[in-house]
């Protein structure tokens, strides 16, 4: 067997074993933080004062979350960079090697048009240069600017996250008011405690990575300062929202409990040394991040409960 | 005449095929489906246009 026969069929072992499946282009599109978008945008649309036709309502949620998906591809094309370098990134389609950048940037492209298109025409115009908007701001503004150019990257960023409940409700009414933007200061404000303490304990991958968070510019000390003010900020935000329409006694039930559970961790974070963290592996700051995945989820679903109950004459405060 | 033998590349990527395949036909669906929420369902616009009046 000649040299070059041997050499081209290494690579081609390798290539089929490198051969993208299907999985790992919907991976690109980042499910999980996909089913937050979903989430979120169907309290938003099913809070709103105005009843939605299911199979409308179903394609409206759909097309948030390719939307959603789309930027979640277009992030990792740009990225591809620093998610070489990052453990917590490094199996990703493109780091992997499964899928190629241009892949993922036509994947991303057409995704965004498909679904900014299709939400407008499934819905209201309004609704999808929302989504189009949100797009462009977790892709350009965070992705290609923010996040590696300034330590407020993850606080300004974080309100691409918040926009999914806004888009929902605008698709169910084709119009704005306050309520949805009381829902999206609570996932932007939630945002930095949240990333700010994944970043106390994943330290190494932001550090590797250059990427400048609040950990790496201004120090360890200073972050978890941070991490309380925000908590201190989005307790009273989360606490004041139960007034508004949107909220009733269910939903001040579970904001006062889970806001009390947060208030403390920030507390305990804040107060720690980084001995102390080291001694036990960052246990708090850990349980405060999974804490923080349960907050938001349980603050949107007691939104839902309270929207849900409103037609039998419960929810809210009337 | 005898099927032709499948080729090594359909099998390797017979789960992208299929998952390509049965996003397509989920597409046309959901199109469909629009078109008859929309050309046929008048009782939630009307239900919208109360609540807004």
């Amino acid at each position: 067997m000649s040299d070059a026969s041997i050499n081209a069929s290494t690579v081609r072992a390798k290539s089929h074993a490198d051969e993208a499946s299907f999985g790992d282009f919907f991976a690109l599109l980042k499910p999980r933080v996909m089913s937050l978008v979903v989430f979120t945008a169907l309290v938003g649309l099913l809070a709103a004062p105005v009843p939605v036709h299911p199979f409308v309502g179903f394609c409206a949620i759909l097309f948030i979350a390719i939307g959603g998906g789309a930027s979640g591809a277009l992030n990792m094309w740009w990225d591809a960079d620093i998610d070489r370098v990052m453990k917590r990134t490094k199996k990703r389609p493109i780091p992997a090697g499964k899928v190629d950048e241009g892949e993922a940037l036509a994947i991303g492209l057409a995704l965004s048009g498909l679904s900014v298109i299709m939400l407008g025409l499934a819905t209201n115009w309004f609704a999808g240069a929302f989504l189009a908007f949100t797009i462009f701001f977790y892709v350009v503004i965070y992705t290609m600017w923010l996040k590696r150019s300034t330590p407020q990257n993850i606080v300004i960023g974080g309100a691409a996250g918040a926009f999914p409940p806004v888009i929902g409700w605008v698709a169910a009414t084709g119009s704005m008011s306050l309520e949805p933007w009381l829902m999206f200061a609570l996932t932007f404000m939630w945002t930095p405690p949240h990333f700010w303490a994944l970043a106390l304990f994943m330290r190494s991958d932001y550090d590797d990575a250059g990427v400048p968070m609040l950990t790496v510019t201004h120090g360890r000390r200073a972050t978890r300062r941070h991490i309380l003010v925000y908590t201190a900020l989005l307790a009273a935000l989360a606490v004041g929202t139960a007034f508004s329409g949107i909220g009733g006694s269910i939903y001040l039930t579970v904001a006062v409990v889970l806001n009390a559970l947060f208030l403390r961790g920030a507390w305990q974070i804040a107060r720690r040394t980084e001995d102390d963290a080291e001694a036990d592996d960052f246990k708090v700051e850990r349980s405060f991040f999974k804490l923080s995945l349960l907050y938001l989820f349980l603050h949107f679903g007691a939104i839902l409960v309270e929207a849900l109950l409103k037609p039998y004459g419960l929810g809210g405060w009337s | 005449m005898s099927l032709r033998k499948t080729h090594e590349l359909h099998q390797r990527r017979f789960s992208r095929n299929l998952g390509v395949g049965l996003t397509l036909a989920a597409f046309i669906v959901i199109i469909f489906g629009l078109t008859v929420v929309k050309v046929s369902g008048t009782d939630f616009s009307l239900a919208t246009q109360e609540v807004q009046n």
